[in-house]
């Protein structure tokens, strides 16, 4: 038993008693907060305390607050216990009052007051990304003059991280797409007797926007989450603070070889991707179909214009822009905490895909117009 | 301190042997810490003080050896025993580790909350309370780690390791990167702590004005083992390592003041 109430001549003595611990701090907060409050005056007994630590003395701390808050007097019967009276000079020895919660912050709620909030930061971040994209005009203008200024190992270190290191995961999946669009396609167009088109089909789709959108969505995750990630820690380990403190230009050592790097690669991993798919298409209607690999190819070379393969390889340098911005850009926002660098993070690689799309229709409709 | 003699061990670890590969760090290393006193350990870089504190933690796994805290062998046991063992003590880290997503206030909350439900309002006022018992002023409780100067986050961290109250307290270089102002008053905060809650404190130091202002006996790595005893001891102990640090440009200063 915690606290025992009984009446001694009139007068209410709360006799408290066993381990006040903070082991036992569920119990010593239901006890305290069940404590019942009335009377004039109440007699505190702590004779039968065990254990008493300083979270105990803060609970014996909270009861006789709990009974000075509704006017009663109350005394100990002995001394007070050491532990207690520690509490009491921890909180009065800069005469400030005991915890009072922090007042949030007053803010506009409600409907508009949230638009107006996500209106201003998005403000604030188109801001900022546009001073950034002039930052980086700025270093590849200045590298035309001096070319040194560009990094080449730096460069060449994340062609291989972002370009060799992905061609396993690009090459698979490009050939297994391909091989979903060939089956599909051919259960549709075998009821029409054009089995042939297939190959049509494939050959478009995967040159014209396939290969390559797939490859710029792989790569975003892939290497747009590592971009925001390792830029992001360094933030954190203040590795970017001693670059600037050395004179270094962030921009110039750690956004453009990244963006540089995977201009370069992902045009590489393009190309493989649209091989690897029309491989696959080819696998298909062989297995599927029955076109030789000859009548294949031949067909392939009927349905390609000239402009086909280009119409699809020219988007990829301008995706891997979009994505190193973004991850670079993301990475460079960190600041703080951890919790900001899974969100930024996070939010990199979900901006770079949807980025991604949006640049993919532009040009769709800008094909579209040119008749390319 | 013969009197301290009388007084049952806290921490004993005893043959304990480290190595990463073909370097061995620890080769038969035995420490005892005895209750109450506060017991600093001392060694060049790279001589593996924090491999044994960190095998003292239960965070590494010592090739052989047995490390007890009152009396039970931290190597022999697991789950839930080893967490009640874990819950007897606090640890600060070097560079203080307090969660970067929480609050100071949430940081103290958080063994807290691992061990109980608490109300909210009784959650705020035991973070207050340890906020105060460091020497931070009330407000800090809503900081963001980030938002700390160093000393105020070495106040924090040591906030957080006596979340729960625990006797006994790990401190890995609680005084490394403050001023010598700043480093005094952690040293001071620490005594008095130590003497009102009657704490047991093993500290890993670099700092001799530390050294001599805490520590009731100390313990030097060398040659992959340690030399214990009160720093009186110690100091005319004639290892060269040791003659070289204590006796050095820098350790003469501290000795004279």
């Amino acid at each position: 038993m915690l606290i025992e109430s009984r009446l001694v001549d009139g007068v209410r003595q709360l006799v408290v008693g066993g381990d006040w611990v903070a082991a036992a701090s569920a119990e010593l907060a239901v006890a305290v907060a069940g404590c019942e409050v009335s009377g004039e005056r109440v007699c505190l007994d702590g004779s039968g305390l065990g254990a008493l630590d300083l979270t105990g003395a803060w609970f014996l701390r909270r009861l006789e607050g709990r009974f000075a808050a509704a006017g009663i007097a109350c005394d100990w019967r002995a001394a007070r216990p050491a532990a207690l009276t520690f509490t009491y000079t921890l909180f009065e020895a800069d005469g400030s009052a005991p915890p009072l919660p922090l007042a949030p912050r007053a803010t506009a709620n409600g409907p508009l007051g949230l638009v107006g909030r996500w209106t201003v930061s998005r403000g604030g971040d188109a801001h900022d990304a546009l001073e950034f994209l002039g930052r980086i005009y700025y270093v590849l203008g200045g590298a035309f003059l001096r070319p040194s200024r560009l990094r080449g190992n730096s460069v060449i270190r994340h062609v291989y991280e972002t370009g060799l290191q992905a061609v396993p995961i690009v090459a698979l999946i490009a050939f297994l797409i391909s091989v979903i669009v060939a089956y599909i396609g051919a259960q549709e167009l075998r009821q029409f007797g054009g089995d042939i088109f297939v190959v049509d089909l494939v050959t478009v789709s995967v040159l014209r926007e396939l290969g390559v959108l797939l490859t710029a969505i792989i790569v975003a995750g892939r290497s747009g989450s590592a971009f925001a990630a390792e830029i992001g820690v360094m933030r954190l380990n203040e590795e970017v603070d001693a670059l600037r403190a050395i004179g270094l230009n962030i921009v110039e050592v750690l956004v453009v070889p990244r963006v540089l790097g995977l201009i370069i690669a992902l045009p590489l991993l393009t190309v493989l991707a649209d091989a690897m798919g029309l491989a696959g298409g080819a696998v298909l209607s062989w297995l599927l179909l029955d076109i030789p690999f000859n009548q294949f190819l031949s067909r392939m070379q009927d349905a390609m214009a000239p402009t086909t393969f280009w119409a699809g390889l020219l988007k990829a340098p301008v995706f891997a822009f979009v994505i190193a911005m973004v991850g670079t850009f993301r990475g460079i926002q960190v600041r703080d905490s951890s919790r900001e660098l899974g969100r930024l993070t996070t939010v990199a690689v979900v901006e770079s895909i949807f980025l991604v799309l949006f640049v993919d229709a532009v040009f769709a409709i800008v094909y579209w117009e040119f008749d390319f | 301190m013969p009197a301290s003699e009388h007084l049952p061990l806290s921490v004993r670890v005893s043959g304990l042997v480290n190595c990463f590969g073909p370097q061995v760090v620890h080769d038969g290393l035995d420490m005892d810490v005895r209750r109450g006193e506060v017991f600093g350990i001392v060694g060049g870089s790279g001589s593996g003080k924090s491999v044994l504190l960190r095998s003292i933690l239960g965070l590494q796994r010592p090739k052989a050896g047995s490390v007890e805290i009152d009396g039970r062998d931290l190597t022999a046991l697991h789950g839930a025993e080893l967490r009640q063992v874990k819950r007897g003590y606090g640890v600060t880290f070097q560079h203080g580790a307090l969660f970067s997503a929480l609050t100071v206030a949430q940081n103290i909350q958080l063994p807290i909350l691992e061990t109980c439900t608490l109300p909210a309002d009784v959650l705020d006022g035991l973070a207050d309370l340890k906020v105060r018992l460091v020497g931070l002023p009330s407000e800090a409780g809503a900081k963001f780690p980030s938002q700390l100067s160093g000393g105020m986050v070495k106040r924090a961290a040591l906030a957080r390791a006596l979340a729960l109250d625990p006797p006994l307290l790990f401190l890995d270089e609680p005084t490394a990167g403050l001023d010598p102002i700043a480093a005094a008053g952690f040293d001071e905060l620490l005594l008095f702590l130590q003497r009102t809650l009657r704490l047991t404190v093993v500290m890993v130091t670099h700092d001799l004005d530390t050294i001599y202002r805490t520590c009731n006996r100390v313990g030097v790595i060398v040659d992959r083992r340690m030399i214990t005893g009160t720093i009186e001891e110690i100091e005319s102990h004639d290892h060269p390592w040791i003659r070289e640090y204590f006796h050095g440009a820098r350790g003469r200063v501290v000795r004279r003041t």
